[in-house]
């Protein structure tokens, strides 16, 4: 191997430039790493393991249902009120996830990102690979619930069902990216993480129905503003692939979701992308003292 | 022979921030306390290296040398001047970087050489070797948490000196390890050196600079203070007042001596 005469083919670059989120993508190996170290720490000496990540939204589904739905007897007036709020969880679920472990993803990795110059952008990233598998085991007992209770859905359903879940990705990974940046200057943002939670529970028609609000603010910018909001746009595309087949047109109690879902998901989707490619600029900007503030 | 590092007027100006939370800047400003205070930790340095050259970098505690090696190799970003580097960087800085408690040594072992920029071949290929260095023998598949300090520094070690580069930076590396372990890092370097990469050294053990490098840096309080013929630099720093004796052990005391 001795080569005294070596020289490298590469120019001269500077070594801190490291390129932005779409470079992380190439680095897919090294994420894959990631993704198995964050799973395999977060269930180690845990014997039931995986099974952890259920019980969580398995105990909030069955308190909501049981005191939204019996007590206050939501269910009364309402077709499958629980696959109804079921199919809301699991996407809010999918959010929460990504928004607050990305959150914390660069100060958990502070020491790899002290001493090596990596696309930062990989630690949100990898987070956000997590909870998407943690999502995939609840999509199947979400299919499960919806096939037993019979399900016919049209190929606008699915088109609406996957346009909801790319939106709340989206927008949770660039919460996640501005978020984390944030977090090494201030320890606070990821406390505001936990009242955003709160919101993101109730700002979505999931433990109460679309018809309430439309009886509320039907007709008014209220119901604009409210529909707005990705989460909520999210939610009901994933309740017109879930919950809106199963309750079918001649049930005593209709499904009511909003009209123009799909272009309004369109417009919504283009708007978080927009946020994205901001949380990424602004990523980058914070990133340079990163290794310094930790 | 080519250019492998430029660094032009670099300067790198440190907040020292005494706050973390919203609630006690608040208090702070309250108070009428300082928020927080700069300093230059390296302070318009400038230099050239060429491909296969090593050099030692050397100073007093917290004149920057460190600073300067995160600048080189890109985990800093200067605030004036310019960095520019060709070809691959690795090197002892990272040492065990992100070395996860709850996995096994083989675990770490990828996950660390993928961090560094090895591929799966890459690793597979060179398993043998890094398992052979490190010593770690049948502790491999064992959790990194269950490690004594040294071993999980050799592990560290193994992989970095393993990694394919152009250059190798190299940071007091010799603060850990018992003696043999020394020795073999020592020898490691010098064939990183004659594959002909750049070897940037950073080390207090004026015996192992003189032996390993051809060109001193001393910083400085920041500034670089001197760059020239490594004996001109130790005499520089003053540092060879102790070292006038050529005894058998000498080699040893070297090594001993980079803490
Ligand atoms: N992240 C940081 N924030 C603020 N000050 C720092 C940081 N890192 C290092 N320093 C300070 O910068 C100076 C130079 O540090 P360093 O480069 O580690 O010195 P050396 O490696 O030569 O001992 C020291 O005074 C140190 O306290
Ligand atoms: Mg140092």
């Amino acid at each position: 191997m001795a080569d005294p005469d070596r020289v490298p083919e590469e120019p001269l670059v500077s070594p801190s430039d490291r390129g932005g989120l779409h470079h992380v993508f190439r680095e897919r190996y090294l994420l894959r790493l990631l993704v198995r170290k964050e799973l395999k720490a977060r269930y180690q000496g845990s014997v039931l393991g995986l099974f952890w990540s259920y019980v969580n939204p398995a105990v909030r589904f069955l308190a909501y249902y049981l005191v939204i739905g019996l007590i206050f007897q939501m269910d009364r007036n309402m077709t499958n009120f629980p696959v109804h709020i079921f199919a809301g969880m699991v996407l809010t679920h999918y959010f929460t996830e990504t928004f607050s472990s990305g959150t914390r993803s660069i100060i958990r990795n502070k020491r790899i990102i002290q001493k090596l110059p990596l696309p930062r952008e990989l630690f949100p990233v990898s987070s956000m690979l997590v909870s998407l598998y943690h999502t995939f085991p609840q999509m199947v007992i979400l299919l499960g619930a919806v096939l037993v209770v019979g399900w016919d859905p049209s190929w606008l359903n699915l088109f609406q069902g996957l346009l909801g879940f790319t939106i709340i990705g989206v927008f949770g990974m660039a919460l996640a990216l501005l978020f984390s940046a944030a977090n090494v200057f201030f320890r606070d943002f990821q406390n505001i993480v936990g009242v955003f939670m709160i919101f993101v529970t109730w700002s979505a028609p999931m433990i109460y129905p679309y018809d309430r609000i439309q009886g509320l603010f039907g007709g008014t910018w209220a119901e604009q503003v409210y529909l707005a909001n990705p989460i909520a746009t999210s939610v009901i595309l994933f309740q017109d692939l879930f919950w809106v087949p199963t309750v079918g047109p001649d049930a005593p109690y209709p499904a009511v979701v909003p009209d123009h879902m799909v272009e309004r998901g369109l417009v919504v989707l283009a708007v978080c992308l927009l946020v994205l490619a901001i949380a990424q600029r602004v990523f980058t900007r914070l990133e340079g003292k990163f290794a310094e503030r930790l | 022979m080519a250019t492998s590092i430029v660094v032009e007027n670099v300067s790198k100006r440190f907040t020292m921030q005494y706050t973390r939370t919203i609630k006690q800047m608040s208090i702070a400003v309250l108070r009428g306390e300082q928020l927080k205070d700069t300093f230059l930790a390296v302070d318009d340095v400038s230099f050239k290296v060429e491909q296969g050259e090593s050099i030692g970098l050397m100073g007093l505690n917290g004149s920057g040398k460190s600073t300067l090696l995160k600048l080189i190799s890109g985990v800093m970003t200067p605030d004036s001047g310019n960095v520019l580097t060709r070809g691959r960087i690795a090197g002892l800085i990272a040492a065990g970087a992100g070395f996860h408690q709850q996995l096994t040594g083989r675990e770490n072992l990828y996950l660390n050489a993928a961090i560094l920029g090895m591929s799966e071949a890459e690793t597979k290929r060179k398993l043998d070797q890094i398992v052979d260095f490190a010593d770690i023998g049948k502790f491999l598949d064992t959790p990194v948490g269950h490690y004594s300090s040294g071993m999980g520094a050799r592990l560290g070690f193994a992989i970095a000196a393993h990694a394919e580069s152009d250059i190798f930076l190299a940071d007091e590396v010799l603060a850990v390890g018992d003696r043999p372990f020394k020795r073999k890092c020592i020898a490691r370097m010098n064939e990183i050196k004659k594959e002909g990469r750049t070897l940037f050294y950073v080390s207090h053990a004026p015996g192992s600079v003189r032996k390993m490098c051809d060109r001193a840096l001393v910083l400085v309080d920041g500034r670089l203070g001197f760059d020239g013929p490594v004996d001109e630099g130790i005499h520089f720093l003053k540092y060879d007042d102790s070292d006038d004796d050529d005894g058998p052990d000498q080699d040893d005391d070297d090594l001993g001596a980079d803490i």
